[in-house]
């Protein structure tokens, strides 16, 4: 079944037009992982997909409902967990309350429930540890762990991750990395921008890659990695091997 | 000789009319601290509403709402930053008197906090401003409302970003209040231009209360300079299981940084 349907979608910055007509499928229980220069328009093409830009025209639908047409946005974009670049953790807040709030006033969650729920998100992200640390003193992978933690915690259905560890030293990828494939062997549906292409290699169903705007290539990653289609995909992953 | 003349003149005046000085203290305190905290509450919701962006899915009305809203706020700050506190007291209470009858006191109260409110308003929004965008696309993503990103997440941050200011605000509030004395609260100006009336030692009575007012707002400045240190240590505490020095360097460092001066307006 498609969890994710998008249909013809452009969007444009001013007078640069990002989004060029794209379509693109993702099934339920599928990890697939988009590639690409950067300006390609594979950030916007994530961030279309909950709402954080809207597109000009074309349509998205996922879960089956056409997202445009959602009354209440917050009830939709709930379902869908996004990780960022930046990590974007709440420096107001400790790091077990940035994983006890969303619950709180998403999902009006009691306090013991949301704390119980926290506790189990941050353990699988390997961040029991610091449950009571200021967002401000934990290092780059563990903000990006937690990130996520907190994502899960509002029991998102897909997960899109932009780029989440390209903010990160090269020591801390790894971590990240090693807790989104837990994810994706757990079989939740992920969508994936990154640069890192033995990642990519090792845990997508599907790559696709995109350039100026349009999706060039949609491929396993053995197609993919090994004989792609079209020779401005190999010609980009020649940069990577 | 003339040194001594002056000093002996304003211990009389302190003897005789200390009681009286120590009352307008009061005033001017109660009047500015009351002004800074309304005055503050004003300007989150004002700020807070001002930053809101409707969402795409917002309805036609929503929007006109929000538009008339965030003019007849626009109108309000350009009213009061625009114009003299002293002239804004006198209109306002004769502009009211007849319909609520209210004192000298309410009046000077209520000035003092919605013209307050304006400029913490525009403290806020820059507040706001500084908080980074990640943050409000986090909790969006996450599928926070508008009302509560604001709440949770974007005022706490902007609060603390401009507390310096915020502190400052007080600072000017308890000088700027004497302009209130014009509907005849009894504050520290009030009492000291009474005291010089009846005495006509004119320069020492002046001298006294440039004293006062210039140890209102040194103690004032340096009890915001304790508070906000308090107030970035709060945020960097030292995580229960790490102690590694890399972040107890971090947090020291963070530490510092709260210290800044407080500069009248």
């Amino acid at each position: 079944m498609s969890v994710v349907e998008i249909r013809n979608v452009h969007k444009k910055f001013g007078n640069l037009e990002v989004l060029k007509g794209v379509d693109f499928n993702v099934d339920e229980g599928e990890e697939v992982c988009l590639i690409g220069r950067s300006g390609s328009g594979k950030s916007t093409l994530l961030r279309c997909i909950n709402l954080l830009e809207i597109p000009d025209s074309g349509q998205i639908s996922v879960f089956g409902q056409d997202i445009m047409k959602y009354r209440n946005i917050n009830e939709y974009r709930r379902k869908v967990g996004m990780c960022f670049q930046q990590f974007n953790l709440f420096s107001n807040l400790n790091v077990l309350e940035n994983c006890v709030l969303p619950q709180r006033k998403v999902l009006k969650a009691s306090r013991e429930k949301a704390v119980e729920t926290a506790l189990f998100y941050l353990k699988k992200v390997g961040m029991q540890d610091f449950v009571n640390a200021s967002v401000s003193n934990i290092s780059g992978g563990q903000k990006q762990r937690v990130a996520i933690a907190r994502a899960l915690c509002v029991n998102p259905k897909l997960m899109l991750f932009d780029e989440p560890t390209s903010a990160l030293d090269p020591e801390m990828v790894q971590e990240v990395l090693n807790v989104m494939k837990t994810l994706a062997q757990e079989g939740l549906t992920m969508i994936v921008v990154t640069h890192e292409m033995r990642f990519a290699r090792e845990v997508a169903d599907r790559i696709v890659f995109m350039d100026e705007g349009v999706i060039i290539e949609d491929n396993p990653p053995e197609v993919m990695f090994t004989h792609p289609e079209n020779s401005r995909t190999a010609e980009f992953l020649k940069a990577y091997i | 000789m003339i040194m001594d003349r002056f000093i002996s003149n304003i211990l009389k005046i302190l003897r005789t009319y200390g009681v009286s000085l120590m009352l307008g203290v009061r005033t001017t305190l109660m009047v500015s601290l009351i002004g800074t905290v309304a005055g503050l509450i004003l300007g989150l919701i004002v700020g807070g509403i001002r930053a809101v962006r409707l969402d795409f899915t917002a309805s036609s009305a929503a929007r006109v709402i929000k538009k008339v809203i965030d003019g007849f706020l626009n109108v309000y700050i350009a009213l009061f930053r625009g114009t003299p506190m002293m002239v804004q007291a006198l209109f306002i209470y004769y502009l009211l008197l007849d319909i609520i009858h209210w004192t000298y006191l309410q009046a000077a109260i209520v000035v003092i906090s919605v013209n307050t409110g304006a400029y913490m308003a525009e403290i806020i929004r820059s507040g706001i401003q500084s908080v980074d965008i990640g943050q409000t696309e986090a909790a969006r993503a996450l599928g926070m409302s508008n009302f509560q990103t604001m709440m949770h997440v974007i005022l706490p941050q902007a609060l603390r970003n401009a507390f310096p200011a915020v502190g400052n605000e007080f600072i000017v509030n308890i000088k700027d209040s004497s302009v209130l004395m014009i509907i005849s609260i009894t504050e520290l100006m009030f009492q000291a231009k009474s005291i010089a009336g009846s005495t006509f030692l004119f320069t020492e009575t002046y001298f006294i209360e440039a004293m006062i007012y210039l140890i209102l707002t040194t103690v004032a400045s340096i009890a915001l300079n304790m508070i906000e240190r308090r107030f970035s240590r709060n945020s960097v505490s030292l995580p229960q299981s790490d102690t590694s020095p890399s972040s107890f360097a971090l947090a020291v460092e963070t530490r510092q940084e709260g210290n800044s001066d407080y500069v009248s307006r």
